[in-house]
């Protein structure tokens, strides 16, 4: 009988091995063939990657490297910043922005908190409006500032206030902004636009005029010197303060020994006479 | 019976799964070579239903995308020899098909021509319930055809109803929807060796493929050789191949009978080789080049190198004349063609209306073949080539190919097969039924 088992030296068997018939099959199969196409290579560069990232030196000495390269690239001196520059604000402002900014300079652009900045500016009460920028080198602050219109006594001490109604700063006397009209009472800085008209009406009473006041939150006091008050009605003050105007150019009331002239109520206005008025209109009345 | 359905329909779905996939291998397991052509459905042609064969004759459902052949090894008869071997052999095929086609295939359509095919008539009538066919009366009529007992170590191979009758209307195609009250029928079956079939599927599944179908090669053959026009009014198809001669014929476009002679081209190579004292490979190389089966005067002056390396020169330096060789080939093959003819006359084929012969297959190559065949077979033989189907390369166009592009067709339009009708529903319970009082006997 011929041997079953193929001798060493046997011509080659054109036929595939079962090995090779499966490989070439596998080879052939999509699914197979997209996997080392794609996934054999993504698979080869993770492990490659992760194993060389498992050691914490490597991983250290790298992020070293990479925030080195970071550093040289942020300092260039195209990204320095070595100048602040501040526009529109009084000194006093200016060296209170120049507090808030804490950076030391030169200092790269990279490193600023332009918005941060921006917002803590913006936070000053002296402050209305605040633009940050960085330009060719400069830390650029413009500044608008708010403009005081009138200061307000409250028991805390004198404070300035603008148009808005925001403080804008605290002064230690009234002395030392005379030019300014005095407002005083509770809730006075959220009606500024009513004192100023209030103000604005009562022109020919300004040589006496001392302040108005805020009463009850809800309507308005004219103090005048000689302790003489208007009071003014929450409706139509304006319309209220004309009238006492008017009368008193007419008969020169207030020239006279009034304390209040009360006008909360337009039907019927009334006057307080001073003590000592009444005292001698009733020793008139006596005597005659 | 049940196991043998239940397998065909397993192989049907295959088929199915294959036709969705769209790649399909088609593999015919010869005596002297193994073909393997990869298919590509794409699904252009859809079938039209009442016509059977669509445009282009069913073909342009698909295309060839890869065939390679190669030398069979281990098979003889058209049976597996040696399994080792034949597994080899088809493993060599796959791979080169599969590198033409660049694409794994992994369904295969196997058909082969040995096994002692033995063909069956079988008839079977039932009385139809309500007055109209349904597809239900189908298969029950089918069910109800008498198996004859064909034996324990054989398996149905094609079971395939070939004529339905309703009352006296006979030769109808398709009995659905028609009125009548009997309905009968006629199927063809062919039974082959089990163990033949279970050898090949086993090679087959060593490769790592799935069968998706089994099929006779005689029968193969015969669809892609046969014209339409003989496969409707009758004809046989011989398929010469080399171990075995297949030969069926065909009626209506139906296979009603099929039978193989186990006698093909390696005998009379083998006849050569004993004559002329040469080794087969030389046989076979005289036989290609100058064999033949009618001598003429020229033949006697025509010498042929017969060669050989002994170193004797007197021996290597043998020529023997044409004539001689046409001398030992010639009963050969008329021995063939008389056996082909007594399968024939014994299927009775003389009684049909038209009597074509077609010869087709490697042997049929032989120069002359066809008129030694006129004088024993009948006055219409023809060579036939096997049809063309898109993307067959030239060199698989020959009639050695016939099997292989029949499977082909084969695959892309299966002829309804017995099992491709549901079991009808009564039998079922019947079964269980008495299964279920077995049990209970059994346990109380």
């Amino acid at each position: 009988m011929q041997p079953l088992k193929k001798p060493r030296n046997a011509r080659r068997d054109p036929a595939p091995s079962r090995a090779a018939y499966k490989a070439q099959r596998l080879m052939l199969t999509p699914g197979f063939r997209q996997f080392l196409r794609v996934g054999l290579p993504v698979i080869a560069i993770a492990a490659a990657a992760g194993i060389y990232l498992s050691d914490s030196d490597r991983r250290d000495a790298l992020e070293l490297k990479v925030s080195e390269m970071r550093r040289a690239i942020e300092e260039r001196p195209e990204f320095m910043v070595n100048l602040l520059a501040i526009d529109g604000a009084s000194d006093e402002v200016a060296s209170d922005i120049r507090e808030i900014i804490p950076e030391e300079f030169p200092i790269t652009a990279f490193d600023l908190d332009l918005e941060t900045l921006q917002k803590n500016i913006a936070q000053m009460d002296a402050v209305a409006n605040v633009d940050v920028q960085v330009r060719s080198g400069i830390l650029q602050v413009n500044v608008t500032q708010r403009v005081p219109v009138l200061i307000w006594r409250t028991y805390e001490g004198n404070v300035l206030l603008d148009a808005t109604g925001h403080r804008v700063a605290s002064i230690a006397a009234r002395k030392d902004r005379p030019d300014l009209p005095l407002v005083a009472g509770d809730g006075a800085d959220t009606v500024v636009g009513q004192a100023l008209e209030i103000l604005a009406a009562a022109g020919p009473l300004q040589s006496r005029l001392r302040g108005i006041e805020r009463v009850g939150r809800r309507r308005w006091d004219l103090v005048l010197d000689r302790n003489q008050r208007i009071m003014l009605p929450e409706e139509n003050p304006i319309a209220a303060l004309e009238r006492v105007i008017a009368l008193n150019k007419a008969q020169d009331m207030l020239a006279r020994d009034l304390t209040v002239i009360d006008m909360r109520n337009g039907q019927r206005p009334t006057i307080r006479i001073a003590d000592n008025a009444i005292e001698a209109l009733r020793q008139i009345r006596a005597e005659n | 019976m049940s196991n043998q359905y239940e397998a065909q329909r397993a192989m049907r779905n295959m088929r199915k799964a294959a036709m969705q996939r769209g790649v399909i291998a088609v593999l015919d397991v010869g005596t002297s070579k193994i073909a393997c052509l990869v298919l590509r459905f794409d699904g252009t042609d859809k079938f039209s239903g009442a016509d059977e064969m669509g445009s282009k004759a069913g073909q342009s459902g698909f295309r060839v995308i890869g065939a390679a052949t190669t030398r069979s090894r281990g098979v003889r008869f058209g049976e597996v020899d040696a399994m080792q071997e034949t597994e080899r052999a088809i493993r060599t095929v796959i791979q080169a098909a599969q590198k033409m086609a660049d694409l794994r295939v992994d369904h295969v359509i196997a058909c082969f021509s040995g096994a002692r095919p033995r063909s069956y008539g079988l008839a079977g009538s039932i009385d139809l319930q309500e007055n109209v066919v349904t597809e239900n009366d189908v298969s029950h009529v089918l069910a109800m055809c008498d198996v004859p007992d064909y034996g324990n170590d054989r398996e149905v191979l094609h079971a395939q109803p070939v004529n339905f009758a309703l009352d006296h209307r006979s030769g109808l195609i398709d009995p659905r929807g028609q009125i009548g009250n009997r309905l009968a029928t006629d199927m063809h079956m062919l039974t082959v060796d089990a163990t033949v079939v279970a050898n090949l599927l086993h090679c087959i599944k060593r490769c790592d493929l799935e069968i998706a179908g089994l099929a006779s090669s005689a029968y193969v053959a015969g669809i892609s050789a046969l014209v339409e026009d003989e496969q409707e009014l009758g004809a046989a198809c011989i398929d010469m191949g080399g171990g075995a001669t297949g030969l069926s014929i065909f009626i209506r476009k139906h296979m009603i009978y099929s039978d193989s002679v186990r006698l093909g081209g390696d005998h009379v190579t083998a006849d050569i080789s004993q004559g002329l004292q040469v080794p087969m490979a030389t046989a076979e190389r005289i036989k290609t080049f100058y064999g033949g089966v009618v001598a003429t005067g020229m033949d006697d002056r025509d010498m042929i190198e017969v060669g050989g390396n002994t170193g004797d020169w007197e021996h290597d330096r043998r020529t023997v004349s044409r004539a001689e060789l046409i001398g030992i080939m010639r009963p050969r093959v008329e021995e063939i063609l008389e056996e082909v003819r007594a399968r024939l006359d014994a299927a009775g084929f003389e009684h049909l209306p038209s009597q074509k012969i077609v010869l087709t297959g490697g042997g049929s190559q032989i120069p002359g073949l066809d008129g030694l065949a006129t004088k024993i077979l009948g006055q219409q033989v023809r060579l036939g080539r096997p049809m063309r189907v898109q993307g067959l390369p030239q060199a698989a166009t020959g009639p050695a190919f016939a099997a292989s592009v029949g499977l082909c067709l084969f695959a892309a339009h299966p002829q309804d097969e017995w099992w491709d009708f549901d079991i009808p529903a009564e039998k079922y319970p019947a079964r269980s039924f008495r299964r279920a009082v077995k049990w209970f006997k059994d346990n109380w």
